[in-house]
């Protein structure tokens, strides 16, 4: 929870939320990597590249 | 009770800690001379707990950590960055991103595991500005009162150069000059194109640049190229990159190598592949367009502040043949450079700006010398464990009570031509040893400088050697007005030093001139006859002054080679283990660890398999 109060706290500051889509984009992808590491989903990281 | 800082600077090269106690410096170290890493990016665990028990206090006493940089607004420069530059990059991308989406976003949680492994409780972190991190380092500790503060390096946040002026407990940064167009990357890709390894090579490139043919057609073609095409030099020192021609921004490499191998008409430099004059004349065309770029920059400073001072720091700082051109255009009366000028640098400085700026404290200036201590910030050994590391390796050594015979001994055998490892007290914060994990030599010895290169340091037979010199007789050796006692003001060896020169020198070949016996002083006196100066005061550095002193009494030279104590590739040492190891893999005759003298021909064999890599 810190982690999103801290983004968000610095997306306010500098005004830069159109990074926000990038970056939730990337988290999801992030986590999905973390999840699919050597797991039985990991061949759906793979149609969606 | 005093009031604890720790300053942290890790997870990008050179990672350090530094520990402040009511303003005062207590401690500072770089992680590499402990986990023997050469800048070793991790976080600084090892130097952390040691800066902790120098300061004699318990991790729980520390009020706040202070880390070197804004994580988040790197990662928005980053994210900028490849979607401006899009769709290059991909690559870049690919490898860049996890590593933020696993670790680096995480920043301040990774911080606080690794601080808990150290055993700070929860305690508050700031993020100061990398550049704002650079700007303390320079001004906090300096002189003077109040100074202009000028910062150049690779890239911070987005920040690659700043201006700023400093007063009393405040700083202002007044200008600022983003990524892409960076003074520090446009060296590096010079040093990457000429073959050498960036963040470590630049060094290298600078002493090349003396090899260059100066006011050569080649030299003077090869800087109308960089400013026609490479960069644009605005009135006010600022630079613009032309990114056509350079990859760091979405590659994994510096330069673009086939425009610049159109622009250049020669190849990027295989590394360690033989050094022609082509590469050496492109290193004197960037190293007199980076002096030049400096000096407009820092005259954009005097404009600003109108002050008489100007403190300097981030890795362009190091670029001490700058510094000394940039004092010598009198633009101020004086400047001060930070010795931990690069990213270690940083770990002090986030400390220092926590202090005056976040809580607002005031600064106590000390005029004279500094604030820095003789950057003697590191740690020490006792009798103890030196005793401990002779019973270790089955040493022989002498344990002298009276260091006056220690170093009258030890000033005979320079003299004499040998090669002394000098190893005493505290160890140096920043990348230059001066005087207390040093190599010696006699700088009147012709051979002294192959020897050290070849035989001690196994690094390039061209790389030039330092001198240190009493403070006190600078001016008698060097045209110098002023104490250097960083080894950051390059100057000229005095005319009166000087031998005379066959009418063919600038056209010799490298080696030819390398070997010339250009002054009474050859293994310190540049192929250009400058210097890398430093001077040692008494009150500073005590038993280091006493050797050069020693020295003097038998030569009437109160001068001496100073190298840093390592081999290429390794950090400078830090223990006696350290010191003792390196010793027994060089050709190194001598070696004096506090008060205990070895002697190479008394030392039994080792087996020393150590390995580092090339740097």
């Amino acid at each position: 929870m810190d982690f999103l109060k801290d983004l968000w706290g610095f997306l306010n500051k500098r005004k830069k939320f159109w990074l926000l889509p990038i970056i939730i984009v990337l988290l999801l992808f992030g986590v999905l990597i973390v999840l699919t590491s050597g797991t039985a989903i990991a061949p759906f990281i793979y149609t969606i590249f | 009770m005093s009031d604890i800082i720790l300053g942290i600077s890790a997870f990008y090269h050179d990672s350090a800690a530094a520990v402040i106690s009511d303003g005062e410096i207590i401690a500072a170290a770089h992680e590499e001379r402990f986990t023997r890493k050469k800048h070793d990016s991790g976080f600084p665990h090892n130097a952390a707990k040691y800066v902790l028990e120098e300061a004699g206090v318990s991790p729980e006493r520390i009020k706040l950590v202070s880390f070197y940089d804004k994580p988040y607004i790197k990662f928005e420069r980053l994210l900028e960055t490849y979607h401006a530059f899009a769709p290059k990059g991909l690559k870049s991308f690919s490898s860049a991103i996890p590593v933020w989406i696993k670790e680096k976003l995480f920043m301040k949680k990774m911080l606080a595991e690794e601080l808990e492994r150290l055993g700070v409780g929860h305690v508050p972190v700031q993020f100061p500005e990398h550049h704002l991190s650079h700007a303390a380092s320079a001004f906090y500790p300096s002189p003077f009162a109040e100074s202009a503060i000028l910062t150049i390096d690779g890239v911070g946040e987005w920040a690659t150069a700043t201006i700023g002026y400093g007063e009393g407990k405040n700083i202002k940064i007044l200008k600022e000059l983003d990524f892409p167009h960076s003074l520090g990357l446009l060296y590096s890709a010079f040093t990457y194109y000429c073959g050498f390894k960036v963040n470590s090579g630049e060094y290298k490139l600078m002493g090349l640049a003396p090899y260059g043919h100066p006011n050569s057609q080649k030299v003077e073609e090869y800087k109308q190229k960089i400013v026609d095409q490479l960069v644009d030099i605005r009135e006010d020192g600022s630079i613009l990159l032309n990114m056509d021609y350079f990859n760091f921004a979405t590659g994994l490499t510096m330069t673009n190598d086939p425009q610049w191998e159109k622009l250049f008409g020669i190849k990027r430099r295989e590394m360690e592949s033989q050094l022609t004059q082509d590469y050496m004349d492109m290193s004197l065309a960037i190293q007199q367009i980076t002096e030049d770029i400096v000096i407009g920059m820092a005259r954009t400073a005097k404009n600003l502040t109108g002050s008489e001072y100007l403190v300097l720091a981030g890795g362009v700082a190091l670029n001490c043949v700058a510094n000394g051109k940039l004092l010598r255009t009198g633009l101020f009366s004086d400047i001060w450079i930070q010795p931990a000028a690069g990213d270690a640098g940083g770990a002090l400085g986030a400390a220092l700006a926590s202090w005056h700026i976040s809580l607002g404290r005031e600064r106590k200036v000390n005029t004279d010398p500094d604030n820095m201590q003789g950057s003697l910030l590191g740690p020490s050994y006792s009798d103890n464990d030196i005793e401990r590391v002779i019973r270790k390796y089955q040493g022989k050594a002498e344990h002298f009570s009276d260091f006056d015979a220690l170093t009258k001994k030890t000033a005979a055998l320079l003299a004499e031509g040998n090669v002394v490892g000098w190893f005493q007290g505290r160890m140096e914060y920043g990348p230059r040893a001066l005087g207390n994990r040093s190599i010696l030599g006699d700088p009147r010895n012709a051979e002294m400088q192959k020897k050290l290169n070849l035989k001690i340091k196994y690094r390039e037979g061209f790389r030039p050697f330092a001198p240190s010199v009493l403070e006190e007789d600078i001016s008698e050796f060097f045209d110098l007005d002023r104490p250097s006692p960083y080894m950051l003001l390059v100057a000229q060896v005095n005319d009166s030093r000087l031998n005379p020169l066959p009418e063919n020198y600038d056209s010799m070949p490298m080696m030819d001139r390398l070997y010339h016996l250009r002054s009474d002083v050859p293994s310190i006196t540049h192929i250009d006859f400058s210097a890398r100066i430093q001077s040692v005061r008494k009150e500073t550095n005590p038993r280091y002054w006493q050797i050069i002193n020693e020295f003097k009494k038998l030569t009437g030279y109160g001068v001496v080679v100073n190298t840093s104590f390592n081999v290429r590739g390794e950090p400078i040492v830090c223990t006696p283990d350290d010191a003792y190891r390196c010793f027994m893999r060089t050709e190194m005759d001598y070696l004096v660890i506090g008060d205990f003298f070895f002697a190479k021909s008394d030392q039994p064999a080792i087996d020393l398999k150590e390995k580092f890599d090339g740097d």
